[in-house]
Order: structure tokens, then sequence, then C-alpha cells
């Protein structure tokens, strides 16, 4: 029995209500692709400004009152040492602690309270670790203004990121791969070092990236203790003064000239490669372990 | 081939486990140091309460509580120095709400749209490529504010008289840096909303805009006011993009045109500025800073107390 196709369409008010609905499609669609927008155009309009500043003079050179002859020299290396010190000294204590919080923790108050206290520090403004590091590593342990106080206040200010991600890298390992070290007569500390933290490990690592990522735009903190100054020799040990890339950028940024402009924008390149790069590592590293 | 079981010899698993390379008492000296390492979080805390409690006290033997908290003017170096907060605190306020009334709207608008409407393909390029905003160092931010917002679209658009250092380009690079966690958080909230709730709203009748905008967005309140309130707390205790693009001049006034000074402008100013120790100046800092600490501690407890509410209801 053949029938005829019926075709349902609605009229009058239906009708207007349900061309609004198919039109707010759009306007979500527009409003969605507002951020996407800005963030090609700030790309756009940095790399037109400062791309003409790039050349191998401009990474290789010292700060200058000059604008044509001011280089990253100086920063580039204070940044590199910051974060290698910040590397070195915030991994074994986040590990440290998520190991803890994950395996060894009795289930009482105290543990809640350290948990509670990582979700809150995660929110504290980087601002106020500028504070912390000025009274204490700067003034009360009397680091002043060097990279071994520019390495202790930014390490503090990563370590609730690095924690939650190393916590998660180590709930992520199944609980037979523990059960079955257990039952083989591993001790607690065993299973850990030779089952949870190899397989932990990669998720570890992308955290601590990441973070270290976050840490290399940081730039509030480290004027407070003193790093915005002009720095005109390599850093050899953290007992020196430094300075890093974001502080150049803004010393170049808040000058009237427009040559410092355009430094200003080459160096965001550089520093936008940089912290693009770090988060491609680390998306790599996620990637390649997931599979296997 | 015959398989032979051999008998097994109990002395040299003995040896085995007397070899193994971490005795007992290593681990007790182990565990002691790992929960060393989950105390320097509490420490930090403490050091934090510290510093801040410690010079702030000193602070207020100079200044008096209630000229801090009552009066408006704020003049930390003028010859008769005046140290009232709120004048910094509306600065603060200022970009709080114009980053808010750009931000909330088109962060929502696209946390609905890739909650409600986008394809699951759409959704993966979409959504990596607004969290890329969040990884943006602010310093940068700042750039744009000062340069691009102010000088490139602010003077052609509203004229010349607009000054150089405002409160509304800050705001709308802050906007820009919020954007991501507003969506992101909302969106989250929204898909997580169980699909009943839609397919009852839709067998009654309703549009998909009216499922998004009076099933959807409802039922995800507690984690859209979540997100508002991470928002804030950013906002709040943001440095470089305030410092550069918003001015050093304290300001009681809500006005997006005008020059102003937050908080954290000034605990920045401060910073550059070489004040010794035990100055009223260098103290000021710290009473700031509780302030600005207090401030952003309460609307992240409050942003966590929502979370909380909404994965009770739902998750």
């Amino acid at each position: 029995m053949a029938t005829a196709p019926v075709v349902l369409r609605a009229s009058g008010r239906v009708a207007v209500r349900q061309a609004v609905s198919r039109a707010s499609a759009y306007l979500f669609l527009g409003a969605s692709l507002v951020g996407v927008f800005v963030l090609f155009l700030l790309a756009y309009e940095t790399i037109s400004t400062g791309a003409g500043r790039l050349s191998w003079d401009f990474i290789s050179n010292y700060p200058s009152r000059f604008a044509e002859r001011a280089g990253l020299r100086s920063s580039a290396i204070g940044s590199i040492w910051v974060l290698g010190l910040t590397v070195v000294m915030s991994l074994p204590i986040a590990i440290g602690t998520a190991i803890w919080i994950e395996e060894f923790a009795p289930q009482n108050k105290f543990l809640t309270i350290v948990k509670l206290n990582l979700a809150n520090l995660a929110g504290v403004p980087s601002i106020i670790y500028g504070v912390l590091g000025l009274a204490v590593f700067s003034r009360f342990f009397g680091f002043g203004s060097t990279i071994m106080a520019g390495g202790f206040t930014v390490s503090l200010m990563i370590l609730p990121m690095t924690v939650i991600a190393s916590q998660e890298a180590i709930r992520q390992v199944p609980s037979s791969i523990r059960d079955g070290a257990l039952a083989l007569g591993a001790s607690q500390w065993q299973t850990v070092w030779y089952h949870v933290l190899p397989g932990a490990a990669p998720g570890i690592i992308t955290g601590i990236i990441l973070a270290v990522s976050r840490a290399a735009g940081e730039t509030a903190a480290l004027i407070m203790i003193g790093a915005f100054t002009f720095i005109a020799f390599d850093n050899t040990s953290p007992n020196e003064d430094f300075t890093t890339i974001p502080i150049q950028i803004y010393n170049w940024t808040i000058r009237p000239q427009e040559a410092f402009r355009q430094n200003a924008a080459a160096a965001i390149i550089v520093l936008m490669v940089a912290v693009l790069s770090l988060n491609l590592l680390a998306a790599v590293i996620r990637e390649r372990f997931r599979r296997s | 081939m015959s398989v032979v079981s051999e008998p097994l010899h109990t002395g040299n698993v003995h040896g085995a486990l007397r070899r193994r390379p971490f005795s007992r008492w290593n681990e007790t000296v182990i565990k002691a140091l790992l929960a060393a390492c989950a105390t320097i979080s509490l420490v930090t805390t403490f050091a934090i309460i510290f510093v801040l409690g410690e010079e702030s006290v000193a602070f207020f033997r100079e200044v008096s509580l209630p000229d801090f908290f009552l009066k408006t003017r704020w003049r930390p170096l003028a010859g008769n120095p005046s140290f009232g907060i709120w004048e910094l605190v509306a600065g603060t306020v200022n970009v709080v709400i114009w980053s808010l009334v750009i931000a909330v709207p088109i962060g929502l608008a696209s946390a609905i749209y890739l909650s409600e409407y986008a394809q699951k393909r759409t959704r993966n390029i979409l959504k990596p490529l607004l969290e890329a905003l969040a990884g943006v160092p602010t310093v940068v931010y700042a750039y744009f504010a000062l340069n691009f917002v102010t000088l490139d679209i602010l003077r052609p658009a509203l004229g010349n008289d607009v000054p150089i250092f405002n409160a509304l380009a800050a705001s709308v690079m802050l906007a820009v840096m919020i954007l991501p966690t507003i969506a992101s958080i909302s969106e989250d909230a929204m898909s997580s909303v169980p699909r009943d709730l839609r397919e009852a709203a839709y067998g009654l009748g309703a549009t998909k805009l009216e499922v998004a905008i009076r099933v959807v967005l409802p039922a995800a309140l507690s984690g859209v006011i979540a997100s508002i309130l991470l928002a804030v707390a950013r906002v709040v205790g943001e440095t470089m993009i305030v410092a550069i693009a918003a001015g050093s001049t304290p300001n009681l006034t809500l006005w997006p045109l005008s020059t102003i000074q937050t908080m954290t402008g000034f605990m920045l100013q401060v910073g550059l500025g070489d004040a010794a120790r035990g100055t009223v100046d260098y103290q000021s800092l710290f009473a700031v800073g509780s302030v600005l600490f207090v401030i952003t501690l309460l609307f992240n407890i409050a942003a966590t107390w929502f979370v909380g509410r909404f994965r009770e209801v739902y998750v």
C-alpha cells in the first residue's frame, strides 16, 4: 500500500521559533570564532611588526640603549637558567608529594588538608608568590635578586600544577600492576619505584613540561624579586643577578619609541616559539606513550 | 620431554629477599621523605600567610585600620601620604566588571556552541584553539593591550582624548585571557547535563535554542558560576596587563576610559622601585598583598564550592 510522503512543515509561531533556533547556530558559532580570530589576529600583528627585527644579532646581542643593537642574549640565558633550576628543584618535590598522596598517605584529616591546600595554592596569584620570594628568598635567606631566588620562587609557584599533574599520572597506572607486584613479594616502595613510576613517567613529564611553559612566561613574580635589571654578561652561576625574556619584553613595551615596540614584538615571537615548542613536546610525549 | 618439578630451595629465596635493594628500614626513611615533600606545600601556605601578616602588622602600626579601609585616597608617596585602599580596589573592580562584560557573553555562547551545536570534528578543532589562548604569557597580552587595543582600535574609534593608559584596553585583553576559562569550564558543565533532560524538552516541542537556553544553561548553572568566579580570581590577581595598559594613577572610578591603578599594579610598582625594608612604602606592599590574597582566596573557595555542588547533582 503506497502512501504519499507526508511533509511536516511548521507554520505561524512555531515556524518563527524554529527559524530563530536555526539562526542561533550561526550566532553561537560566530561567538566561538571570536577567540580563534583574536588568536590569529595577535599572531599576524606580532609577526608583521616583529619579524623584520629577527636575526642572529637580535638573539646574540646584549640589551642596549639603542633599539637596533639591543638583543635577547642575557635574558634568554637568564630564562634558561631559571627554568632549568626550577625543573631540578620542583621535579623531586612534586613527584614525592604526588606519590605520598596517592600511594602512602593514611586516609585522614591531614591528607584532606594537604589536598585542599594544594587546590587553593593553585589559585594564588603569581605576584603573591613574588612577594613571598622577595621576603623569604631574597631578603630572609639573603639570595638577593639572583637566579637562585628566582628558581625557588618559580618552583613554589608551579608546585601545585606539577603535583596535580603527577597525581593524575599515578592514578592512571592500573591497580592490577600494583597488585601483581605486591603479590610477588615486592614491598610498597619497590612497587612504586619499579612499576608505578615507570608507568606514570610520561604523564608526569608532560605535566612538568606544561608547567615549565607556564613558568617561561612568568613576569610579575620575577620582577618582584628584582629581576628587572640591566644585564650585559652571560650568567655562569646561580648566584648572579639575571633577567628573563618576558621581563625584557616588558622593558621594551613600556618605552615610547617605535623601534623598541618592534623589539618587543620580535621578542614575543621568540617567547611564543619557545612556549609552543614546549607544548608541542608535551603533546608528542603524551601521544607517543598513549599508544604503547 | 618430561617436566620435573624441582623442590623449592627456600634458602635461595631468602637470600634474594635479603639482597633486595630497599630494606624495611630504608622504606621508613623513604616514606618520611615523601611525607616531608608533601608538607612543603603546607609550609608554602603558612609562609605566605606569615610574610603577609608580619609586614601588614608593621604597616598597621604606622597607618590605622580605619584610614586603610575607610579613606578613599591612595597617595603613598605624597608629602602628606594617604593610604585609603578603596582607590586601588576600585581600579581592580573596574577591570573585573568590564572584562566580564566582554568575556561572559562570548564565553557562554562559545560554551553553548561547543556543547550543544558543534559536530565532534568542529569541536575537536575549536576547543584546543580556544584553550591555546590560556597558554599565552600575560606580558604578551599586555603588549597588545597597549599597542594594539589602545593605539589601533580605541583611539581611531573613540577619538584621541582616550588616555594612553586606560582600564578598557586592559579589560579587553583580560577578557581574552579569561575567555578559555569561562568557555572550557562552562562547556564541561553543559556537556555533563544528562541527555534525558534535553530529550524531555525536545519531546515537548522545544527547539534547539530553547533547549540550550532554557534547559541546559539552567541545569549547568553552578558550573557556569564556578567558571565566572575562577575568571574573576584570575583577573583580580593578574598583574602585567593592568600594570602596562591601565596606568599607575589610583582613581576612584568605574569608568572604563580612565587611567587607573589596580592592587596588583601598585604592588608591581613597589617591586620595580627599590623600596627599603622597614619603610611604610615597603610594608604597604604586604598590606595590599594581604587584601589581594584574601579576595582571590574567597573567589577560589566559592568556585570550588559551586563545582562540588554541580558534581553532587549530576556526576
